[in-house]
């Protein structure tokens, strides 16, 4: 535990990511394998269940230190991290330990979990007997791993080169076998660490029996002016070209009778989407597809709303099911009988695919289609049609591209060319302080849009959005100043402020939804730009708002 | 009426007809430290520790000065004034005011643990305490002086080992010479900034014990001899390209700001080290109680938290509104670098 929060001391510390490698690699070089099979986990963003809720941590925390609830949340509120606020208050170890990692999660975190559900009043002193052996640097990382948040600014990637540089195997064969490692209910041992950095064996390159998925092959955004596509891109004739879905990134594995299906987050959500599951029972094994998993209904794409609606709930039952059918729009062959197809062209993969596709003639498998144009001026004038259609615009993908590991172009490329955000000038009226990098500056803002016209006296403020992204330091600096200065209110962490700051602010989609007060709900909204040329006064309005609503 | 009353100029008392750190022209003000946002210019007469002399005069120029060393009293219109050390940089006073039994003390800036620079804070019994509250929060609590510079040392050691300079920002007057007095010069050779050498000057006059410091434009102040050097720089200096020289240096900032990772990671160095010269929160509790005080009045800061903490604590707890550096300005000082350099080595408030 000692040497796990000395480097994450150390990767927190440094900006420089050769010294966070260096640091990496040299703690995995001196762990033992079982202290290093957890220490990939969390670091590569493996998350276990709720061990202990909040609420009973911060009663606890607030207790042991002696602070009335009040003063706990002010000081919480500064610091802008559950996990950072507990340590810095509790009063200083009263014993010590010399535990590894392992036996730390193992014997004495996750059973928390259980303990809270079989004998929740023996807890409270569980968690301060753990506590009270631990060093003020340990309890950091300690109370990261209870409340989940364990971000370190260290990327699965450069956990799968570290991996890479100490096994001395090939940084792709590493992100494959990281594929489910960091699973939530995982509970990595030191033979599985082991594993992650072995010599390549014959059977994994022949992989017949694993439900192991591919990395994923992920888009670059394409963001220039259509008049350029021709000198970057070439002809259109070069490329496969697809609607870009607004759904759940997906690949289907089936092999030796099994199916798997595996979210781009590495998630088995298999048991999610039983309709896929036993449509890839139907397919040879040896199979890996790619593509999206949508609710599919009257042969449309639906909104990503609904398809939340099926994520949210625990229990899947046949009205449900009936109800919010999903479907898999595939878009490439990974694995044909048996065998890795990556390294072959993308338009032969394509081909393969549709004949699988045709030959299956199942309802939960659709080839996602493939649009063609005569230039690259024809193929914009069909995406604009891609906002009706309900998808986020195209996706480009080089015919001769092999199937790359997560966002790279070694291989091959794919772009993203999504349409423009839809966009609206808004007033900004409450604003939160931050968290972690942004704490104690007011950062996350909520934003309104005025009722009727100018022209009417009574006109006010109906609030629609929270956005808190898309301002550089600089700005979010300057704003900040203006909210303390324009402050009507506190309610807690929320401050009303004074109608001065207009945004425009772009969103992806739009929905109308009983459960806002303004009756719409915007998809991924973020500030475009800081109106600083516009008065209150000109904000756009729920008319303005209205009119951009799907018909 | 309150023997000291917060006025739109400053902390007035009108009995002996003066004020205390005054943030507006007046004329007679008592000083309790030479910080730019409690020594202003403009004001008709000065009174200050005999320390802040030198400081006081390089940075004001020509003013009515009066000194006085600590514990010695002066009466003014019937009214006792004393400074009594406050521990946050040479000269730093707190202000002891007595008038018809009454006995009133404004703390100015203040830290309890003794860093061997500046005489160390002594609580003075009173019947109100003026008390700031820059780090009013239990978040607040800083390492031992001896925790601290092992972190400094081992972090310049490792970078000496590995060839690159360890730039250090630091405000100029107070910080700047505790690290100098804290590290360990045997690891290499220190070079500070200008801003700091005028300071250190001044410390080793009063008798403080600084080691051997070098300035970039000295002969022998080679590329060669950077590469081990510990470089001491006001926080100003971020970004600009006096820096340049340094190389692939390691940076790093000492502020009690830098408690929280959120700060940190604000600022943009590679390390952050935990060192102010403010009270953290042990020790505002700890100098509230040694005065003995039944009423305290708290300005900048954490004024609403320290207040109401107080309060329900049993004490009679008042804001005083002030215009000295508070917990605003300093996160924000914390977003970007100013983008000017000080022209004088004291015009920055401290944290």
């Amino acid at each position: 535990m000692k040497a796990f929060a000395a480097l994450y001391r150390e990767l927190d510390a440094s900006t420089s990511s050769l010294a966070k490698q260096a640091a990496l690699q040299r703690y995995l070089q001196t762990a033992p394998a079982a202290d290093a099979a957890w220490a990939v986990y969390f670091l590569a963003g493996g998350k276990p269940r709720q061990l202990v809720p909040n609420k009973l941590l911060r009663l606890l925390a607030q207790e042991a230190a002696g602070l009335p609830e009040w003063l706990f949340d002010e000081s919480y509120e500064a610091v802008g991290d559950l996990a950072e606020t507990i340590s810095l208050l509790l009063p200083p170890p009263t014993d010590q330990h010399d535990l590894g990692l392992a036996t730390w999660v193992e014997e004495h975190l996750l059973p928390l979990r259980a303990l809270g559900k079989a004998d929740p009043d023996k807890l409270p002193d569980a968690l301060r007997a753990q506590w009270r052996r631990l060093a003020p640097e340990e309890r950091l990382v300690y109370f990261k791993l209870i409340t989940g948040g364990f971000r370190v600014g260290v990327s699965r990637l450069q956990v799968t080169q570290a991996l890479a540089a100490v096994g001395g195997i090939d940084t792709k064969r590493v992100a494959q076998r990281l594929m489910g490692y960091t699973h939530i209910a995982g509970q990595p041992s030191a033979a599985d660490y082991a594993a992650l950095i072995a010599t390549e064996t014959s059977g994994e390159l022949n992989q017949k029996t694993s439900g192991q998925p591919y990395p994923f092959f992920l888009a670059h955004p394409f963001n220039v002016g259509i008049e350029q596509f021709d000198a970057v891109l070439g002809a259109p004739a070069d490329w496969l070209v697809e609607w870009k879905w607004d759904g759940i990134r997906a690949q289907l594995v089936k092999r030796a009778g099994q199916v798997w299906l595996w979210s781009r987050g590495e998630e088995l959500v298999t048991d999610r989407f039983p309709e896929l599951a036993s449509m890839g029972e139907a397919l040879p094994d040896g199979t890996v597809l790619d593509g999206e998993v949508v609710v599919w209904r009257e042969g449309k794409v639906q909104p990503f709303a609904e398809l939340q609606k099926r994520i949210g709930r625990k229990t899947l039952g046949p009205k449900l099911l009936k109800d919010i059918p999903v479907v898999l729009l595939a878009y490439d062959l990974l694995e044909w009988q048996g065998r890795d197809q990556r390294a072959i062209p993308q338009a032969e993969r394509r081909v393969l695919m549709d004949e699988l596709v045709t030959q299956l003639q199942h309802p939960q498998l659709i080839a996602s289609p493939m649009l063609t144009g005569q230039s690259w001026q024809d193929l914009a004038r069909q995406r604009e049609a891609a906002r009706s259609m309900g998808v986020e615009g195209m996706m480009l993908k080089q015919r001769q591209a092999g199937y790359g590991v997560g966002r790279t172009k070694d291989v091959g490329t794919w772009w993203k060319w999504k349409i423009d955000p839809l966009s609206i000038d808004a007033v900004l009226i409450y604003a939160q302080r931050g968290h972690g990098r942004r704490a104690s500056l007011y950062s996350d803002y909520t934003f309104a849009v005025w009722d009727g016209p100018a022209a009417q006296a009574d006109r006010k403020l109906v609030p629609f959005a929270k956005a808190y992204s898309g301002l550089t330091d600089e700005e979010m600096g300057r704003v900040d100043a203006v909210i303390r200065k324009t402050t009507i209110e506190s309610f807690g962490p929320v401050r009303s402020v004074k109608p001065t700051l207009v945004f425009e602010l772009g969103f992806e989609g739009i929905a109308r939804s009983s459960r806002h007060k303004s009756g719409i709900a915007v998809r991924f909204p973020r500030m475009l730009r800081w109106r600083e040329d516009k008065p209150v006064e000109e904000a756009d309005t729920l008319g303005t708002l209205a009119a951009l609503l799907p018909s | 009426m309150d023997l000291i009353v917060a006025r739109p100029e400053g902390l007035y008392c009108a009995a002996g007809d003066f004020y205390i750190d005054p943030w507006r022209p007046v004329g007679h003000a008592v000083i309790t430290h030479a910080h730019s946002d409690h020594a202003r210019t403009g004001h008709g007469s000065y009174l200050a520790h005999i320390n802040s002399e030198g400081i006081l005069r390089s940075r004001l120029g020509d003013i009515k000065l009066q000194t006085l060393p600590y514990g010695e009293t002066l009466e003014r219109h019937g009214v006792r004034i004393s400074l009594h050390p406050a521990g946050h940089v040479l000269g730093s006073a707190q202000v002891r005011v007595e008038h018809r039994g009454e006995v009133w003390v404004a703390s100015g800036d203040y830290k309890t643990e003794a860093d061997g620079t500046c005489t160390p804070f002594e609580p003075v019994p009173c019947d109100t305490f003026i008390t700031e509250s820059t780090f009013g929060l239990p978040i607040y609590r800083w390492p031992t002086q001896q925790a601290l510079f092992a972190e400094i040392n081992a972090w310049w050691q490792r970078n000496a080992d590995e060839g690159r300079a360890s730039v250090l920002l630091c405000y100029a007057f107070g910080k700047a010479q505790r690290i100098l007095h804290g590290v360990d010069p045997a690891i290499g050779p220190i070079v500070v900034h200008g801003a700091v050498e005028p300071l250190n000057a001044v410390y080793r006059a009063a008798g403080v014990t600084l080691p051997e410091t070098l300035r970039v434009t000295d002969p022998g102040v080679t590329p060669q001899l950077l590469k081990r050097a510990l470089v001491l720089a006001p926080p100003s200096a971020q970004g600009t390209p006096w820096m340049r020289r340094f190389g692939n240096y390691s940076d790093a900032f000492a502020s009690g700001w830098m408690q929280l990772r959120g700060t940190r990671r604000r600022r943009g160095v590679d390390r952050g080290f935990v060192m102010s010269d403010h009270a953290d929160w042990p020790g505002l509790q700890s100098a509230i109680a040694g005065t003995g005080a039944s009423r305290v009045m708290v300005t900048h800061g954490s004024v609403a938290v320290l207040v109401r903490w107080l309060t329900e604590n049993g004490l009679q707890a008042e804001g005083f509104k002030t215009e000295y550096g508070d917990e605003d300005v300093s996160d924000q000082a914390a977003i970007a670098p100013q983008p000017e350099a000080p022209e004088n080595p004291a015009d920055e408030a401290s944290a």
